[in-house]
């Protein structure tokens, strides 16, 4: 590791002020993803400002001029969140999520807020013996033309194909859950959707948050589709692996017919992928094989594969089907 | 940058100076000169550096020991006698060589080879166990409202996070079984002396 400086955060405001104004500086939550980092140099800061201790660690119910659902503090750690019964019973997709992600122990360590900030599991970004855009801008991409198992299909561009790591995004995109951020100015506000972006010609940023920025809480509402909802996650191993392609549904159906569908991907882009366009293509429709294929086919048109990511469209497609069936065979 | 730190390791206190950059197993063996979490891939991979760390399980290659002062580590090695201290005098030759039940199994059932991933599983075995407990789901549990069994299954999954190269699943999914789910004593009739 380079050498750092060490500085534990007294209040989220202090946090947030030692890290704005101080470009080396970066935020330390439970450290699973950015300690390995340091040791492998991909990330060398020049500060550690601690919010580990802050207390945002509360699950709670929040009912204001938001809507009403389930406030989580940004500390929260993954286990606790996964075993929470409010979570359990009303946004299963949440549960099962972190379930499918690392291990046991990592779940201890792993926090709601550092699991959204983690970064890619690119081979070729975690090796600095290597070329890449996202760890150092301009350098080249290895992975278009090299290890293609975990590429993206959907939104990468010529200068990134790799994917968003975190199971939990995915369930938090597809339940419309909010993202609260705070800044030098104060608390912004920003649906999950719109925090991870797109690679396009500055994959260096994975998110939409200023330096500085910190999250605090994410929302999730409260609403029936998120209490039929559940997240199916394809990996190479049974266990603790990261996705290839994995689903995160809700759904309603009522008298045989689609009136709510949540339709989210993880393993296929740079970001969680809501898939809107299947969800459009779902509404009103009788559910049954042929329907959500034809949906998830109109979403996945857009996909460009290389000859090792070919496999992950029809695994999408057909993940999708079992998942929003097995929904479907709840509700009847 | 150095800083000193507080940890209370195995019912000890420790006051030791580090720089910032030493990760928790490294202070562990290094400062405090405890060496059974082990330094296996130094990544968060193999689980061989688990610890019980303020009562849950841990992996200490991915943690920095200067953002964890003032905690309370349990180790593998301190598992047993903290265990038999609770009811016997401390520094009895019977509370040295205590054994945590599932320290026992794992001799019982023949959970080890090489012994290098051992104190690592014993620490999330017993960890995992605690959390069950508590109901704590994982991710091949069926009914996420219902109550937890600990099937082979479920603790195939839940020790999922710790590797061993000689392969002593059999043993230690046995062992962790054991501790799990004690089996009632046999009451069937035994044949007679000498048959």
């Amino acid at each position: 590791m380079k050498p750092f400086d060490y500085v534990r955060a007294e209040s989220p405001e202090e946090a947030v002020a030692l890290v704005a104004g101080d470009p080396g500086a970066r935020f330390l939550a439970g450290g699973t993803n950015l300690v390995d980092h340091l040791k492998l140099r991909v990330a060398t800061p020049e500060r550690l400002v601690d919010v580990s201790r802050l207390p945002l660690d509360r699950v709670e119910a929040y009912d204001d001029e938001h809507g009403r659902g389930l406030r989580i503090g940004a500390n929260v750690r993954n286990s606790d969140l996964a075993a929470h019964p409010e979570v359990r019973t009303s946004y299963p997709a949440v549960s099962r999520a972190l379930l499918s992600g690392a291990s046991g122990q990592l779940r201890h360590q792993a926090t709601t807020g550092g699991n959204l900030l983690q970064r890619t599991r690119c081979v070729y970004f975690q090796d600095v013996t290597t070329p890449c855009n996202k760890r150092e801008p301009g350098s080249g991409c290895s992975a278009i033309g090299g290890y293609g198992r975990y590429q993206a299909v959907l939104g990468a561009s010529e200068s990134c194909v790799a994917t968003h790591p975190s199971d939990l995004a995915v369930a938090l995109a597809a339940l419309d859950a909010t993202v609260v951020v705070l800044g030098p100015e104060g608390e912004r506000r920003l649906p999950l959707g719109e925090l991870h972006r797109l690679p396009g010609d500055q994959p260096e940023l994975d998110t939409t948050l200023a330096h500085g920025e910190l999250i605090i809480a994410v929302e999730l509402p409260e609403q029936a589709v998120a209490v039929r909802s559940t997240y199916l996650k394809a990996r190479d191993r049974a266990s603790y692996a990261f996705a290839l392609a994995s689903v995160a549904a809700g759904l309603v159906v009522e008298d045989g017919v689609v009136r709510e569908v949540r339709l989210a991907w993880g393993g296929v882009a740079h970001k969680p992928w809501r898939a809107a366009r299947a969800e459009a293509a779902l509404l009103g429709r009788t559910l049954d094989e042929e329907t959500v294929r034809e949906a998830a086919e109109q979403e996945l048109a857009a996909a460009r594969v290389a000859e090792e990511s070919a496999f992950k469209v029809p695994l999408v497609r057909n993940l999708t089907i079992h998942t929003l069936l097995s929904l479907a065979g709840e509700d009847r | 940058m150095d800083a000193t730190l507080r940890l209370r390791v195995d019912g000890t206190e420790h006051t030791v100076a580090v720089d910032v950059r030493t990760t928790l197993l490294d202070a562990l063996r290094e400062r405090v000169g405890v060496t059974s979490p082990k330094k296996g891939c130094d990544h968060g991979q193999c689980g061989s550096c688990t610890v019980l760390l303020d009562g849950r399980r841990h992996l200490t290659c991915l943690t920095l020991a200067v953002a964890h002062d003032g905690a309370e580590v349990v180790t593998a090695e301190g598992l047993g006698r903290l265990a038999a201290r609770a009811d016997s005098m401390p520094g009895s030759v019977a509370v040295e060589q205590a054994l945590h039940p599932v320290q026992r199994a794992f001799l019982d059932r023949d959970g080890l080879q090489c012994g290098y991933c051992t104190p690592g599983q014993i620490c999330s075995a017993v960890g995992m166990l605690e959390e069950a407990g508590q109901g704590h789901p994982s991710h091949v549990t069926e009914d996420l409202a219902a109550d937890v069994e600990l099937t082979d299954d479920e603790i195939r999954e839940r020790m999922s996070g710790n590797l061993c190269r000689c392969g002593a699943y059999r043993g230690i999914l046995d062992a962790v079984r054991d501790v799990a789910r004690p089996q009632e004593p046999t009451t069937e009739p035994t044949t007679g002396a000498g048959a």
